[in-house]
């Protein structure tokens, strides 16, 4: 028997894009040049999170020609963005075909108390998180793949390390608990109990873990994936740099060969200005995208 | 024996593992060296078009190709099998491969991700009934050369090839349970 939209087969796409970059676009030819450059695949939205960040309103899904026009241009994947919580821009999304939704806290959210119920979906999605218990109760919900949030259109990789690490820690230090203790490490993180066994038990998130928010350089994507992150989202600092064609293939080889300093070494050289980017410490809690969502 | 799982980009862990659960210790490459020390080589899934640039950019395309020419044992899984493939349809797209199976795909043949499926299928050569096999985006193999033996199909469509010590499956049996097709490669040796 034949059975669509499984859930091995929405982590699966996850897992196929490991190792990868997701780079944020904004138009059919921007798609084209991360494609060109070796995206694994592409996010399509309206604005990019520093364009979001610097012109302020509500920030909502991108219009479906523009979603529909970026599909076209490429063969890779094409993600694109919902409002947490707003169920409904995920069904147009799902509609139009997307290959994964993120219902993501760069967007204005749409609802402050629930967020969507993915499991509802054919489409596989993809949600931020600070910490493991954040990270759980998405894939609770069904998230298919987990990114940690990062600080976006930031370009400032600061916060994208804090929840890495953060992460990480918390995974290593539920591996390390006795049978008896993990109901306890339920409670504290919040997380259903189920999916805190499973980590313990595996020493990893039951879905990939991907990283994004602040990356702006290759050496920048080399740290997340040394971190720990099995691939790295890349929204403003592609594009909102001065030479985005060979920032983004830099940033790709330097994901492929993370572990290979001479490579990244080689693959940063002279590909020009990365985007300013902000000191996160000095913005104000107000102005923070990280704390959507809880 | 070294066997080789490329990991330029996508799934090779689950490979490794896979390897693993039968016994056989196998190691992540990603450059002309290590392929070239590989006695048999897992192409994973994963994006085509990346791992074809990559492979390009890093001077890994000849090396598996001579490892082919030698007649090394080749497994390629969805990405893999396409840039195994001598011909690849999509949508009028040039990208770099392999081409070293006689072989014409044709990628995203089912749709895009919310096609995406699982199904039982038989496969020639592998015994103990139907195995559960997971397509995502998945290509299919739309024409075979005369050395070329079809081994599987779903509903009509060829979604599994052997040609000598080379084969191509559309879908992923490294994201199963079921570690017989990863037996019967480490068989073509």
């Amino acid at each position: 028997m034949a059975e669509q939209s499984t859930w091995r087969s929405k982590v699966g796409l996850a897992e196929m894009l490991k190792g990868g970059v997701i780079m944020d676009v904004t138009t059919a030819e921007q798609a084209k040049i991360a494609e060109e450059a070796g995206a694994v695949a592409v996010m399509a939205l309206e604005r990019v999170p520093a364009d979001i960040r610097a012109q302020g309103g509500v920030a909502r899904m991108a219009d479906p020609a523009r979603v529909k026009e970026i599909m076209a241009g490429v063969t890779v994947p094409v993600m694109a963005k919902a409002r947490i919580g707003h169920f409904v821009e995920a069904q147009v999304l799902e509609a139009l075909g997307v290959d994964f939704v993120d219902e993501s806290e760069v967007l204005t959210p749409a609802d402050e108390q629930f967020h969507i119920d993915k499991h509802q979906f054919t489409v596989p999605f993809v949600c931020g998180c600070r910490e493991l218990g954040e990270a759980l109760r998405r894939i609770g919900e069904g998230a298919a793949m987990i990114r940690t949030k990062g600080e976006a259109g930031s370009g400032n990789v600061v916060e994208a390390v804090r929840h890495m690490r953060c992460v990480q820690s918390e995974i290593r230090r539920l591996a390390r608990l006795r049978p008896d203790e993990l109901m306890a490490a339920a409670k504290e993180l919040g997380a259903p109990y189920e999916l805190v066994c499973e980590v313990a038990h595996g020493d990893k998130l039951p879905v990939p873990n991907f990283a994004a928010g602040g990356i702006a350089t290759p050496a920048d994507a080399s740290l997340l994936m040394q971190l720990g992150a099995e691939a790295v989202f890349v929204g403003s600092g592609i594009f909102k740099s001065k030479d985005p064609a060979a920032r983004a293939r830099a940033i790709v080889e330097a994901t492929t060969y993370y572990d290979k300093p001479e490579v990244v070494a080689r693959v940063s050289e002279g590909i020009g200005e990365p985007m300013a980017g902000l000191d996160v410490a000095k913005l104000e809690e107000k102005d923070l995208l990280q704390t959507r969502g809880w | 024996m070294a066997i080789g799982v490329l990991a330029v980009q996508g799934a090779a862990r689950e490979h490794l593992e896979m390897l693993r659960r039968l016994g056989v210790e196998a190691r992540p490459v990603r450059t002309a060296r290590e392929i070239e020390a590989s006695d048999a080589l897992i192409l994973p899934g994963g994006e085509s078009t990346t791992i074809g640039k990559l492979m390009a950019r890093y001077g890994l395309l000849e090396p598996v190709r001579q490892l082919a020419a030698k007649g090394k044992p080749l497994l390629g899984t969805c990405a893999g099998m396409i840039l195994m493939a001598k011909e690849i349809y999509a949508a009028g797209k040039e990208q770099p491969s392999l081409g070293v199976m006689d072989i014409a795909v044709q990628r995203n043949a089912f749709g895009r991700q919310i096609a995406s499926f699982e199904a039982d299928l038989e496969i020639e050569g592998v015994e103990g009934g139907p195995l559960r096999a997971v397509f995502i985006r998945a290509p299919v193999i739309s024409s075979v050369g005369q050395e070329v033996a079809v081994l599987a199909a779903h509903e009509g469509r060829t979604v599994a090839a052997r040609q000598g010590n080379m084969l191509a499956l559309a879908f992923h049996p490294e994201l199963s349970d079921d570690t017989r097709l990863h037996a019967y490669f480490l068989g073509m040796r």
